[in-house]
């Protein structure tokens, strides 16, 4: 939130280039910086502004502390009280293929059940665990991003998660969630051609975009068309139909086996290829479904061989002018704006394809850009970084012990968690988000966040307590930077607030706060 | 032609003149919903083939009996066609004042039988086999297409059909209540939201809220009152109605639940609750639609029907063809329409399930064709590739 004169102009007209003015650590060329605009900063780059990381990048330097969130320490821990939530969840302290073996049996004896009721009884109860293992998923989502001390590695996982969409309510993705995220969350500050293989390889994805069914003979183009339409090309990348025909024939075999390897026969496999059988957990390559013949995917010619033809498209693919240019595109409207400068763009996608997918030395291209700075105070938050910016803010360094009402504001939102069913992902767009409906809906967030009555201290169970925790909003951001930068009628409105709870709700609600 | 006209009469005006007629007096613009019903309902028991021996022979546990033959027997709608007897009281009422029409072996060219793979594709509504656009859904396309309507989506999530560059809102009716921002509040944000690009949507997003509560203001006082107020897709429908009546042209509304793999009942059981409930809605929203029902028309769809053998479970695995309602005051209805056959064995698509004879995008298109007279170049914009088929069903 505020930092002077810029708001006002942001929130009258909708655009122009307004901001901090000082030269700075992260050498703004023309003028607009970000050294001296550590909220501005951190209510982009974060999931929201709080009073201790305040301190904390007004105390590092604001240089400091991006390079350190470029660069995360592994040992930075969560809250105590929160790993302990987080230690506790069975996504956590179940491996995916054990977990997957035990829903895959609990399901085939609810199907071998011969009374009708009792069937359906054993097949909800199935469905009741898949919804619990989602929501567990996240729950641990939601409490990392509070309250995580890597809050770029938080957003990059969301952005990352988006961008490789999968959709919960398909199949069994709801059991896969967790393991999902935390394979994107390894790779989401690495470099992209892990990412294209750990979402590659992953039993959600193949499940979600059905290569687990595609095959020699019964070839399914799903997968093949979005990975090059929205994960790596892109839709103006230059491909044809016939490139996703040939993809499609070199992910044949690739899918997935949840039988538990311990208790059941390996699949028969012609002898000549038996040694190519490839077992990782759920991930199978399976010879006998494979397409062996030569391919030509973008005029290059794959042998058919077996596994490495895999490695030798993402190889293809991730080094692509067009996918550089796609990813650099996408993460610019993430972190700069709707529609950013060719420019721009044009920097991140020749650092991109010069260190060979770096993630973090694109992504300091775009923070290092006069745009960037430029940009910042201006950016319309969607529901994720509305919800939890808000709460960031209200419970800074008190825990929140109940995040379904955050879940239930997202899906009131539109927002919610793994829930966007088709592979494009959820949309990064204002123009997207700023609907009369969704004001209305906001504002009435602000409000049971701003009376402190929104159950996030309720504890679940069979006898719920509520430990009262009035949110803390009227802090030192507030009172040394964000008054500054409230515009005079959000101002005058706030002096009107009748209640320390409705100032709350007001300031929630403020065209300032809608704003990163 | 003339009948179209009259029913469409405010349709090219623009939307602000729609909105304030709204407000004034009933308007005459045409209203459309339709209801999705997720899951894959099991349409051969809701328009039963009484007529076929094959059915019979299939279904040893869950057909529905013949006419005549019991009590809770299938209602006859024509001689081979017969309605599942928990719609006697809701929809053969509406069938029989020649309201409402069944389309049967409608459906869509999508083979994947998975719920969400069709449900996608029938909402994008753009064709297989090519590059598809996920922010562009059928619904929307039509409401940019006819412009001057006022659309809204009645659940949690704008469905995949209203996505698109038309401005469309949702509002769940199970979470309708009084709003928590009170006057004063409302006030103060939209005083802060004056000077800026925000301050539209925040003073329409009051004014919808505000408006919604003056239309179930009745309803509110009523239940206030202790009376009795229906539940579940009944209530939502009666909800829905008034919404309509005053204020809304192009509605959505999605209804879950259908998809009987197991113990799917017969003349009784689980579906037959089921629909029994969705029966009592639609009847529901056609009254409570009052006299604006004549210029209504509803469409009832699932994306696939399910299979023609009753399964080792005494339900139904997922199919293909399937079959449509459409319902409204100016339907020229009471019969079973577009393209059929006999079911038998051999007539089955893929040895197991119902045939598309009546491809559902040239059906709507026909329709949408009739409602709003559309030119076939607009209709293209709404289903590309698809040139619409008129049923005369308007």
């Amino acid at each position: 939130m505020g930092v002077g004169a810029g708001l006002l102009a942001a929130c009258a007209s909708g655009s122009g280039a307004t901001g901090a003015h000082a030269p700075s650590a992260l050498q703004g060329q023309k003028g607009a910086s970000t050294g001296d605009d550590p909220v501005g900063v951190l209510d982009r780059l974060s999931w929201g502004v709080t009073t201790s990381a305040y301190r904390l990048v007004r105390t590092q330097g604001v240089s400091h502390w991006v390079t350190d969130q470029l660069q995360p320490d592994e040992q930075a821990a969560l809250p105590p009280s929160v790993q302990e939530q987080i230690a506790a969840m069975t996504i956590e302290r179940t491996a995916l293929p054990e977990l997957i073996y035990a829903l895959e049996a609990q399901r085939k004896s609810a199907d071998e059940i011969a009374d009708d009721a009792a069937k359906k009884a054993a097949q909800h109860d199935y469905q009741l665990e898949l919804n619990r293992l989602a929501r567990e998923a996240a729950t641990r989502e939601l409490l990392r991003d509070l309250y995580s001390p890597k809050q770029l590695q938080e957003q990059m996982t969301w952005f990352w998660m988006n961008h490789f969409n999968v959709y919960q309510h398909k199949h069994m993705v709801r059991a896969m969630l967790g393991d999902y995220e935390r394979e994107l969350r390894a790779h989401a500050l690495g470099t992209f051609r892990e990412l294209l293989a750990a979402s590659a390889r992953h039993p959600a994805m193949l499940m979600y975009l059905d290569n687990a069914q595609n095959a020699l003979g019964h070839i399914n183009e799903n997968y093949a068309r979005e990975l090059l339409e929205l994960h790596t090309l892109g839709v103006d990348g230059g491909y044809t139909q016939r490139d996703v025909q040939e993809l499609a024939r070199v992910l044949t075999g690739f899918g997935i086996n949840k039988n538990d390897p311990t208790r059941t026969e390996p699949p028969r496999l012609r002898h000549a290829l038996a040694s190519q059988y490839v077992r990782n957990g759920l991930f199978e390559f399976n010879p006998n479904r494979h397409d062996y013949g030569d391919k030509v995917v973008l005029g290059q010619t794959i042998r058919g061989r077996g596994p490495v033809e895999l490695d030798e498209v993402l190889d293809l693919l991730s080094r692509h002018p067009a996918t550089a240019r796609n990813v650099s595109r996408k993460l610019a409207r993430f972190l700069v704006a709707d529609e950013p400068p060719a420019h721009l763009v044009a920097a991140m996608q020749q650092e991109f394809l010069r260190t060979d997918g770096n993630i973090p030395a694109t992504l300091r291209v775009a923070f290092e850009s006069p745009e960037f700075a430029a940009s910042l105070h201006q950016k319309f938050k969607d529901p994720m970084h509305f919800v939890v910016s808000a709460v960031r803010l209200a419970y800074d360094g008190k825990p929140v012990m109940n995040a379904n009402p955050m879940i239930n504001w997202l899906n009131r939102l539109g927002e919610a968690p793994f829930n966007h069913q088709t592979p494009d992902g959820y949309s990064l767009a204002e123009s997207a988000w700023d609907g009369p409906g969704q004001m209305a809906v906001r504002f009435e967030i602000a409000k049971a966040i701003g009376y402190g009555s929104a159950g996030l201290f309720k504890s679940e169970g069979p006898n719920p307590s509520e430990k009262p925790a009035f949110p803390q909003l009227a802090n030192a951001v507030y009172y040394e930077n964000t008054q500054q930068g409230l515009a005079a009628a959000t101002r005058q409105a706030m002096d009107q607030a009748a209640s320390p709870q409705e100032w709350n709700l007001l300031l929630l609600s403020s065209p300032e706060f809608m704003l990163r | 032609m003339n009948r179209r006209q009259v029913i469409c009469s405010l349709a090219t005006l623009p939307w602000a003149s729609v909105r304030m007629q709204a407000f004034a007096a009933p308007a005459s613009g045409c209203k459309f919903l339709l209801v999705f019903l997720r899951g894959g309902l099991d349409t051969a028991s809701v328009v039963v083939p009484v007529g076929s021996e094959f059915y019979y022979r299939v279904r040893p546990n869950i057909a529905i009996p013949a006419p005549g033959s019991q009590s809770d027997a299938a209602l006859p709608l024509d001689g081979y066609w017969g309605l599942h007897p928990a719609l006697r009281d809701s929809l053969l009422p509406l069938y029989e004042q020649k309201q409402m029409a069944f389309v049967v072996f409608t459906g869509t060219d999508d083979v994947s039988r998975s719920h969400f793979e069709t449900q996608d594709s029938i909402e994008l509504g753009q064709g297989l086999g090519t590059s598809r656009d996920f922010g562009s859904g059928f619904l929307n396309r039509l409401a940019s297409v006819v412009g001057g309507v006022n659309p809204i989506a009645f659940t949690e999530q704008l469905p995949l059909c209203m996505r698109g560059e038309h401005h469309i809102g949702n509002i769940a009716l199970q979470s309708v209540s009084r709003p928590a921002i009170d006057a004063h509040q409302r006030d103060l944000i939209a005083s802060m939201y004056a000077p800026t690009r925000f301050s539209v949507p925040v003073g329409e997003g009051f004014a919808v809220r505000e408006e919604i509560m003056r239309d179930l203001a009745d309803e509110m006082d009523t239940s206030g009152r202790g009376a009795v107020s229906s539940k579940g897709f009944e209530r939502d429908a009666q909800r829905m109605g008034k919404l309509m009546s005053e204020s809304f042209d192009l509605g959505f509304i999605d209804v879950g639940g259908w998809d009987t793999h197991v113990g799917q009942g017969a003349a009784k059981g689980y579906l037959a609750t089921r629909l029994e409930e969705l029966g009592r809605g639609l009847a529901a929203f056609a009254a409570a639609m009052g006299p604006r029902w004549r210029d209504t028309t509803v469409v009832v769809m699932s994306e696939f029907g399910r299979t023609m053998r009753e399964n080792g479970n005494r339900g139904t695995d997922h199919g293909h063809g399937t079959t449509y309602f459409v319902i409204g005051g100016a339907v020229r209805g009471g019969r079973v329409a577009g393209e059929q056959q006999q079911i038998t064995e051999a007539g089955l698509f893929q040895k197991r399930d119902l045939p598309v004879l009546n491809e559902y995008r040239a059906l709507l298109g026909g329709l949408f064709g009739r409602l709003y007279g559309l030119r076939p170049e607009q209709l293209e914009r709404v289903f590309p590739g698809a040139p619409a088929r008129d049923l005369q069903l308007l």
